[in-house]
């Protein structure tokens, strides 16, 4: 049957994750705002599951979305085959239909997603483009004294500001990056949100002040009251507990100072 | 749906292989543009308006509006230009997200270590990009072998596609690998899909009308290098 083989729209659906990764997070925002079921697949990094393995032999990473028995890897290209295959589906499109809207898009997500650096063996890690705010906001993360996060903080402040002002080039005065709907980098930017959260908790200042960065402190706000995110963000909480994990496992092998 | 031709500008740097990227995209679909060499040291103001984030070339301006970064302008040329000249997408979503997929792969594991090659300040670090390098192409082998399907020597299979454009504009600093660190990037002993590639590539009109000659590479990352060296001694 031409539906069930390879990648109909009636096809079936599974998702590679897991629970905290904000990789993970990016497409099950996708999969909610097109209003698609599937089934998710919780993978332990420590011991990957043989599908996992055999899905993505070149990065090992989720997410993996397997359609119709065949994956797709890397969350930026899941989330333009998942817009592109669901075109017609409800809500609005992730990438907006004009030539140069859709190069603005990708230019913004591309400077998001390049700064993230790898997170080594703890936490899937998407790359791309430029190479500002993750690696400023690793080291932040990274910091297990006061001292380094008082430095990590200062370089950090800067590129928030850069982010500020794309977000008024790209939402010219609406809601979202996307405009009046949810779009490529909201999803890229606002899935690390609990752990930006968690961070700033532990660093003790808000990194997305309301004083500071007023569009994008409202924006934080808007992007976690929309349905599809409430519903698969983690518990902060949890989050919390396993940042805390990261810390002690850092401070320990880093070994009396 | 396509702009005047008359209305596209390319703000680049002859050596930089990204604009060569655009310039080959530009050229396989055919369309006619502006050439405007910047000089780095010394930044126009219509460039230093155009990529106000990273101020590095190239920049595509069409009809007045720029495009920043080489992927998103090969795919801007691509999305603008969807009737004219040939596509360097498949039209089926899966065989795009295979494509984007190896598109990544040559930026993310190749071309940006590579370019730790040339900048990063000590040995040691530069020896450890020379190696990752190394290792992605042989990943990368595997791509041509998956993208291409047995249809032909590219990764767009019988004709250039999206990642043989990304690729493709490196291919003078991957020849001029060799004459500057004794390596040969692309060995047909050790990726020899990819070797085929690259003499094919190079046979093309486009590559010939396009691709910087080697030797000027050479010189100029020599260059480069030796400012790098007096500036770190001066330090």
């Amino acid at each position: 049957m031409e539906a069930a083989r390879g990648g109909g729209e009636g096809a079936e659906l599974r998702l590679l994750g897991t629970w905290s990764s904000p990789w993970v997070i990016r497409v099950k925002v996708a999969l909610g705002l097109k209003g698609l079921s599937y089934e998710y697949v919780e993978e332990v990094l420590a011991s990957k599951s043989d599908l996992l393995l055999k899905s993505n032999p070149v990065h090992k990473k989720v997410p993996v979305l397997i359609h119709g028995g065949r994956a797709v890897c890397e969350s930026v290209v899941i989330l333009q085959y998942v817009d592109e295959v669901w075109a017609g589906a409800s809500g609005t499109p992730i990438l907006p239909s004009d030539p140069y809207d859709r190069a603005t898009a990708r230019f913004w997500a591309t400077y998001v997603n390049d700064t993230v650096a790898t997170w080594h063996e703890m936490i899937q890690c998407l790359r791309v483009t430029c190479l500002q705010f993750f690696p400023s906001w690793r080291a932040l993360f990274r910091s297990t004294t006061d001292e380094q996060r008082t430095e990590a903080f200062k370089n950090v402040v800067p590129v928030v500001d850069t982010l500020e002002r794309a977000l008024r080039e790209c939402s010219k005065g609406k809601a979202f990056f996307g405009g009046d709907a949810v779009g490529l980098v909201d999803v890229a930017l606002g899935s690390h949100l609990v752990w930006i959260s968690v961070v700033d908790e532990v660093v003790g200042v808000r990194l997305l002040d309301k004083a500071r960065f007023p569009a994008l402190a409202a924006w934080a706000e808007r992007f976690l009251a929309v349905d599809a995110v409430k519903e698969v963000m983690p518990d902060v909480r949890k989050v919390m507990e396993q940042y805390k994990g990261f810390l002690a496992k850092w401070i320990a092998s880093a070994g009396p100072s | 749906m396509a702009g005047g031709e008359g209305a596209l500008k390319l703000l680049g740097m002859w050596a930089s292989p990204y604009v060569t990227r655009a310039k080959l995209a530009l050229h396989i679909k055919g369309l006619r543009y502006e050439n405007v060499e910047e000089d780095l040291g010394n930044k126009s103001e219509l460039f230093l308006i155009s990529n106000p984030v990273h101020k590095t070339v190239p920049v595509l301006i069409h009809n007045g509006k720029p495009i920043c970064e080489s992927s998103v302008i090969v795919q801007y040329i691509e999305d603008a230009f969807a009737d004219v000249g040939p596509s360097l997408l498949p039209t089926d979503p899966y065989e795009r997200a295979i494509a984007r997929f190896w598109a990544a792969y040559v930026e993310d594991k190749l071309a940006n270590q590579w370019v730790r090659v040339l900048r990063d300040k000590t040995d040691e670090e530069r020896a450890e990009a020379m190696r990752q390098t190394l290792a992605a192409v042989e990943v990368l082998e595997v791509g041509l072998k998956e993208c291409s399907g047995g249809k032909g020597a590219f990764f767009g299979g019988d004709r250039v596609g999206y990642i043989d454009v990304l690729l493709g504009g490196m291919v003078s600093w991957v020849k001029a690998n060799e004459p500057l660190f004794g390596i040969k990037l692309i060995d047909a002993a050790k990726t020899p899909l990819l070797a085929a590639w690259m003499e094919s590539f190079c046979e093309l009109d486009v590559a010939k009308a396009v691709l910087q000659d080697v030797n000027e590479v050479v010189e100029y990352a020599k260059a480069v290098q030796a400012r790098m060296a007096a500036a770190a001694a001066n330090n």
